[in-house]
């Protein structure tokens, strides 16, 4: 598998990964909070607009990564600065630049204090998020998927909620615990490979004997599983996602849980797929309890964010579900659904900030009944809220329907076993929106709350576009994806046929 | 002889004997940290420029290459460090302040001697010289009604460290017994050929016990938190880095002499260094007092350098080196911050850290960044050596090894995160801000960004070790 270097050509990865990381060198210059704002806000946009091109000019008939870049970082080992993306990663790079204007937007009222330090936390994060996607070096990748920890824990830590020091500790130790042994793993490969390398896509075609792909598939599982998070290794993400600032949370959910069923795609699949054939029925069976346990208990949520935090575990269920039948429907799925997840968990947090920002709290009963007075935002609510419950017409609909189909592919037991989790997600998504929008007989005087301005609609609008417009014409998004999931399928298959 | 080899040494003496000389005056305090930072600028300066010389020096005794001038570089920074962040020495009685210069000075002396000693007599006067300056900057603390921990750390560094050297001693003795020649070119080949005899090993365990003391490394650590707490701040800072840097080209040099396969020797590291980084990590998890977890977790760190050292393989020894050097730096930055924020050079606790980031932003910065390198978390230098570490263990087959050192890196992380969320997290309530000292910001900043252009472009360094060790 090889990659394309296109001679000549400006390395735009290396640009859109450390042009936030330049914008943090010039924030302490700016005098006031308002200037780090336009500032920060300025540099997302610039990102964003600068990784349109990627989308366009990608080639969707090649599983070849493209727009690569390889330079020599430590020649004594052979360690490459190396990137490139293909298919899988692109539209995760796409989601991460996107999200960012988005973020800032949301963050234009609620930070008050330290707002340079929010703005560079935010701004490296996105340099670590985006490296993350776009390494095609082991050692590179491990850099940016550690670097992104300690904004995380800033972020969560001084911006947070009332429990924000034991939330952001836990987080912490939680993902950095998890993901020690993967040092350990990378390097077992590397020194199993012929030559020795660290390059991702060359390790992909060394064979690995069946017990050396067992024990770096567990290594990489506990490491990727802690960051998906999976059933029961989850129990990080309800005190992170309810005590970070809205920021944080939409960044949580969007990108960093998609950075470890990533790793799944990326790792597990192609370099152990002995390994992935071997524990396959055991992460199923994870899968199919973070569903149903994630469903049961956002079921019982009385905090919006709780609940949308719970219903991010179900989801996530459902993405290591589709990759892990490994059939195509179920891998597409499981990338579409990450894609869908982003944004629309994004957008749902997005909405539950913007209910803090006016009640400040969270708890559902002083917000219920506010159809009347915030008809605009009920709407939109709406429209997450279905989404979420995958309801046809919005993009998880596609998403989830492509997993089923995966599911029901490899075994009709798996399949029924996950329908349950479906009339979960409606029950508390529908139960939820029927609070909020209507409410009961004895609903709160809410009418002090005023409904959205122009600064949360512009944030919430393209949201609302990509939801229904990938729900309805979603053939672009999987254009970009077939190849590439077809080229990891092959690989496994060929992995389990040695 | 060519005077460049011999310079960061005759500047050294030179700056000692000027150091004395200031002593025997009263009160020349400024004089005597002008002094010491002088000799020490000049003695990183003339390490760095005689980086690529090379050649013999007293009769084959001394010999000055790649190897030796590299750790002279880093053993000067330290001391260029040290001098510049504690000049005000506020612990230590002002009449005594510049004999403390001047000890500062020998040891450092006696540090440098000993990285070029490539024989067992010079080596081990070099040894003591360092040693013994050592010990007396321990005790040097101005004593508190009631409290002399500094005399209890001294009594605890002195006597451990003179059995220490006895275990060398007799080592030593063992190795001369069985190949007649205290010179290590002739030592190796003729130890290696006899390594079966029991004595090869029981010489070479015993010289490991000794050089363990210094690096407080398990079985040999007991002393390092109570000296490290007992002994003023710049002590510590200079206790807690740099002898450790000199101590490893020492057993660099030594394992050279062991038949590099996989057997008693190995089993002996490797039990040293699965116990050093075990006490170290989970020590330092109750630690309130600063300097005393920065102790455990030094002993925590000699475990890593093991972890190259295990290999017996040259390329081990180069991984190992890289590491010390990181470890001394992101030691001096931490270090850095403690002696900058206690007022009357008290011990620091992590209550006193509270709201570090409101009193002084950049040295809560400092702080946090050193604690986040010395826990191994990307893009500094304690990453990156830890990484280059475990790739050496693994390739020679100490699987069980490595996997203790992730999980070891697991456990140490909760301490340096508790000194990163005190530092940010808290309300300063009633402390008070603080402000560098002239100079001292500048290497806060100088040290950091070191640490992270080791993590990030570390092929220069690394390039250089693996030259070094080539000799």
């Amino acid at each position: 598998m090889g990659c394309f270097y296109i001679d000549g050509a400006w390395p735009i990865l290396s640009f859109l990964i450390f042009l936030p990381l330049a914008g943090v060198m010039v924030l302490p210059l700016l005098k006031g909070d308002g200037p780090a704002k336009i500032w920060t806000l300025g540099v997302t946009l610039v990102t964003a607009v600068l990784s349109l091109p990627l989308f366009f000019s990608f080639d969707s008939t090649t599983a070849n990564y493209q727009f690569c870049e390889k330079v020599v970082w430590i020649p004594s080992l052979n360690i490459h600065y190396a990137l490139g993306i293909d298919g899988i990663s692109l539209l995760l790079v796409l989601l991460t630049t996107l999200l960012m204007p988005l973020c800032i937007l949301c963050s234009w009222r609620a930070i008050g204090t330290r707002v340079k330090e929010f703005m560079a936390c935010i701004l490296i994060m996105e340099t670590a998020m985006l490296g993350v996607f776009a390494a095609l070096d082991f050692v590179l990748f491990y850099i940016f998927w550690e670097a992104m920890l300690i904004p995380m824990f800033l972020l969560i830590g001084i911006w947070g909620g009332p429990r924000k020091i034991y939330a952001s500790v836990k987080f912490f130790l939680y993902t950095l615990a998890g993901s020690v042994l993967m040092p350990v793993a990378v390097i077992a490969l590397y020194l199993h490979s012929q030559p020795h390398t660290f390059s991702i896509p060359e390790l992909m075609s060394q064979p690995y004997s069946f017990s050396l792909q067992c024990w770096v598939f567990l290594a990489f599982f506990v490491a990727f599983a802690v960051k998906v998070p999976m059933f029961p290794f989850h129990t990080w993400l309800p005190a992170a996602h309810v005590e970070a600032p809205t920021a944080g949370s939409v960044l949580l959910a969007s990108v960093l849980l998609k950075m470890g069923a990533y790793g799944f795609l990326r790792f597990c699949l192609p370099m152990t797929p002995l390994g992935v054939e071997a524990f396959a029925p055991y992460v199923l069976a994870l899968s199919v309890a973070g569903i149903i346990y994630g469903g049961f208990t956002a079921l019982a949520q009385s905090d919006m964010k709780k609940l949308v935090a719970y219903s991010s575990v179900a989801h996530m269920g459902f993405v290591t579900l589709g990759i892990f039948v490994l059939n195509t429907n179920g891998v597409e799925g499981a990338i579409l659904q990450m894609i869908n997840h982003g944004i629309t968990t994004g957008a749902l947090f997005l909405c539950v900030g913007m209910i803090y920002e006016r009640t400040h709290s969270r708890e559902l009963a002083l917000a219920t009944g506010i159809g009347k007075v915030m008809p605009v935002y009920v709407t939109a609510l709406a429209i997450f809220g279905l989404s979420s419950l995958a309801f046809p017409g919005t993009n998880s609909f596609v998403g989830e329907f492509l997993v089923l189909i995966g599911g029901f592919a490899h075994s009709m037991k798996l399949g029924w076993a996950v329908v349950p989790g479906v009339i979960l997600s409606a029950a508390y998504m529908l139960r939820m929106l029927q609070r909020v929008i209507w409410g009961g007989t004895a609903n709160p005087d809410t009418s002090y709350l005023k409904d959205l301005n122009w600064r949360e609609m512009v944030t919430l609008a393209p949201l609302v576009a990509f939801v229904l417009w990938i729900g309805l014409a979603p053939a672009p998004f999987l254009k970009v994806l077939h190849v590439s999931v077809q080229h990891l399928l092959t690989q496994v298959q060929l992995g389990l046929n040695i | 002889m060519n005077p460049i080899l011999f310079m960061p040494e005759l500047v050294l003496i030179f700056g000692s004997l000027v150091a004395f000389g200031v002593c025997l005056g009263e009160g020349k305090t400024r004089l005597a940290a002008m002094t010491a930072l002088t000799t020490a600028l000049l003695t990183l300066g003339s390490s760095v420029a005689s980086l690529c010389s090379a050649g013999d020096l007293f009769c084959q005794a001394y010999r000055v290459d790649l190897f030796s001038q590299l750790f002279k570089v880093f053993i000067a920074l330290g001391l260029v460090a040290v001098v510049l962040f504690g000049s005000k020495l506020k612990d230590i009685r002002a009449e005594i302040r510049p004999e403390y210069f001047l000890f500062l000075l020998l040891g450092s002396l006696g540090l440098i001697l000993l990285v070029s000693s490539v024989e067992l007599i010079s080596l081990f006067i070099a040894l003591e010289l360092s040693s013994y300056a050592l010990y007396l900057l321990v005790p040097l603390r101005r004593e508190q009604p009631g409290l002399r921990l500094q005399m209890e750390s001294a009594a605890k560094y002195v006597m451990f460290g003179i059995v220490a050297t006895g275990f060398l001693l007799f080592g030593m003795s063992y190795l001369y017994g069985m190949t007649g020649s205290t010179y290590f070119s002739q030592i190796g080949p003729a130890l290696i050929q006899h390594w079966n005899e029991p004595a090869a090993l029981v010489g070479m365990i015993l010289i490991l016990a000794g050089l363990f003391f210094k690096l407080a490394a398990f079985p040999m650590h007991l002393w390092a938190p109570d000296v490290y707490q007992g002994a003023s701040n710049e002590t510590t800072a200079f206790i807690a880095g740099v002898p450790k840097v000199a101590v490893v080209a020492v057993l660099i040099r030594f394992l050279m002499c062991a038949q590099p396969v996989h057997g008693t020797l190995t089993t002996a590291i490797t039990l040293a260094a699965i116990g050093s980084m075990f006490f170290g990590n989970l020590a330092a998890l109750v630690q309130k007092d600063l300097k005393r977890m920065l102790g455990y977790s030094s002993i925590a760190h000699a475990g890593y350098v093991m972890l190259g050292l295990v290999t017996l393989q040259k390329s081990g020894y180069a991984v190992s080196m890289f590491y010390i050097f990181g470890f001394v730096v992101m030691s001096l930055a931490a270090f850095l911050v403690i002696c900058q924020m206690s007022k009357d050079g008290e011990n620091v606790t992590l209550d006193d850290l509270s709201g570090l980031h409101q009193r002084n932003p950049l040295a809560a910065f400092i702080l946090a960044s050193s604690m986040f390198a010395l826990a191994g978390i990307p893009p500094f230098a304690g990453f990156m050596g830890k990484w280059l570490l475990l790739n050496e263990a693994l390739r020679s087959g100490f699987i069980t090894l490595v996997v203790i050192a992730a999980v070891n890196t697991a456990i140490g992380i909760y301490y340096y995160l508790t000194v990163a969320r005190v530092v940010y997290f808290t309300d300063p309530g009633q402390r008070p801000a603080f402000k560098f000292e002239r100079g001292v910001a500048a290497l806060g900043v100088v040290l950091i960004v070191l640490v992270t252009l080791l993590g990030i472009v570390p092929a220069k360094l690394l390039n250089a070790a693996i030259l070094a060790v080539q000799f």
